[in-house]
């Protein structure tokens, strides 16, 4: 097949077929519509203010590092006015992210900005090495996502940012469609293609790559020769997000436009009202101020469980059982430290961030 | 008898564990490779192995020769059906396979190629 010239600018060769629109472009005009893509992401959804502190969640993955350049990038170019910090978590996992968080900190140095590391064993007392050995690899990755949601929230809370955006991009949002159908989680699905998500107590949290397809975001920085660390958790082959995710894969190598088109339904999805009156009320987490559809929040109930030595108790109803059949919770156990957003606008705080290497 | 290619072929996001944790390779492929042939239809026609229907090497048959002589552990995560597992882009001098016929794209000696894995964490 001859090399074909750039549908954009006619002059170029082009170097890309883009999935969406099977367009044929070369690799500037795919920087710069990959770019200017981003930017009316956010431009439509309204996301920033000028003078925002924005925190943007860096696992050293391509996502966040792509994240953090096109962030850096579009701050300057239109000049957004922000703020810009990189807040890393550090599960605790051996081998897996001890070597992601040194790439984290190589784009601190390449991006010029501060960085933050948080890490579940001094948050929450238990690492993810901990956990799995006590819970198994089968639900342990639930463990680790609420736990890294409370994490972000809480490093963001610390920073004293405005806005915290992760690089969740089209192939996740279309995953995590999917997954909710399969699971019937109802109040997920309505909650899961939202760009932003904010409640009373918690930060605005957004996803700039929603639109924006894994293969562009891999493309992106093979060409601009972007440093990420790409190995999968070596707790993930259990993950029932694996099914979504081959099945996913699938329906774009017939029909690229699949992973759009599912985030468009997630979209347009209308909850009944009678099944919206089932669903349960936001309230605040008795022991640690964190929002929760309980009276004890996800994270604290996953600690509780593992403190006590019962850790399926939040996962299964019949380990639940097993749990409250041998009464209250002791008084001495280890909790999370309570939750509170610091008051009104953010004052600038003495924080410790990681020193430059 | 046209000479062999000299490729080089590079692997990553995840990929080059699969091949000795290796990320560049340099190899050399024969220019013209067996064409995939009707059980006893060569024979049947008195060809002998070297009148086999043959055709000029290409991405298809490096991908089914990296399998066989480079991949050392757990082929499922490399090939699927034929081709690279979906989720897995694939670079011809830095251009995207799709452009250049995927599969089909012919060979020539000098030629790059770049496998990346898109299955991992961001």
């Amino acid at each position: 097949m001859a090399p074909r010239s750039c549908a954009l600018c006619n002059d170029a060769r082009a170097i890309l077929k883009r999935p969406k629109s099977g367009q044929q472009i070369c690799k500037e005009c795919f920087f710069y519509v990959f770019e200017t893509e981003v930017h009316n992401t956010i431009t439509q959804a309204a996301l920033f203010n000028p003078g925002d502190r924005v925190a943007i969640g860096a696992s050293g993955g391509k996502d966040s590092t792509v994240l953090a350049h096109v962030m850096k990038t579009l701050n300057d170019r239109y000049q957004y006015g922000l703020e810009l910090f990189l807040l890393s978590i550090d599960e605790g996992i051996t081998g897996y992210r001890d070597d992601s968080l040194e790439t984290v900190k190589r784009n601190q140095q390449q991006y010029d900005m501060p960085l933050k590391i948080l890490s579940y064993d001094e948050l929450y007392g238990w690492t993810m090495d901990a956990i799995v050995s006590q819970v198994g690899k089968k639900n342990n990755c639930t463990f680790c996502g609420v736990f890294r949601r409370q994490a972000l929230d809480r490093g963001a809370a610390v920073l004293a940012v405005d806005h915290i955006v992760t690089g969740h991009n089209a192939d996740d949002i279309a995953e995590t469609v999917l997954m909710n159908i399969m699971r019937g989680d109802i109040a997920r699905l309505g909650r899961c293609t939202m760009i932003c998500t904010q409640g009373e107590d918690t930060i605005k949290r957004s996803k700039p790559f929603k639109y924006a397809y894994e293969k562009e975001i891999v493309m992106y920085a093979y060409f601009k020769k972007l440093d990420y660390f790409s190995t999968e958790c070596i707790y993930s082959p259990d993950a029932y997000r694996g099914h979504a995710r081959a099945f996913l894969k699938d329906l774009e190598a017939a029909r690229p436009s699949a992973i759009i088109d599912i985030i468009h339904s997630g979209e347009a999805f209308e909850i009944k009202e009678e099944v919206k009156a089932t669903q349960k009320a936001q309230q605040t987490c008795k022991r640690c101020g964190y929002m929760s559809s309980n009276e004890l929040c996800k994270a604290c109930t996953l600690l509780e469980g593992l403190e006590r030595g019962m850790a399926g108790a939040a996962i299964t109803e019949h380990a639940r059982k097993r749990l409250d059949a041998e009464g209250p919770a002791p008084t001495n156990l280890r909790t999370i430290p309570l939750f509170q957003l610091p008051p009104g606008p953010r004052a600038a705080v003495s924080i410790t961030l990681e020193a430059a290497p | 008898m046209a000479s062999p290619l000299s490729l080089k072929i590079e692997f990553s996001g995840g990929l080059e564990l699969l091949f000795s944790n290796q990320r560049s390779h340099r190899i050399s492929l024969p220019a013209h490779v067996p064409s995939p042939s009707v059980k006893g239809a060569d024979a049947g026609l008195g060809r002998s192995e070297q009148e086999q229907a043959r055709r000029p090497a290409d991405i298809a048959y490096l991908i089914f020769w990296l399998r066989d002589n480079l991949l050392k552990e757990r082929e499922a995560l490399f090939v699927e059906d034929g081709t690279v597992r979906p989720g897995i882009l694939v670079l011809v001098n830095d251009t995207d396979w799709e452009l250049e016929g995927e599969g089909e794209y012919v060979l020539k000696d000098g030629d790059e190629v770049v496998f990346i894995s898109t299955l991992h964490g961001g």
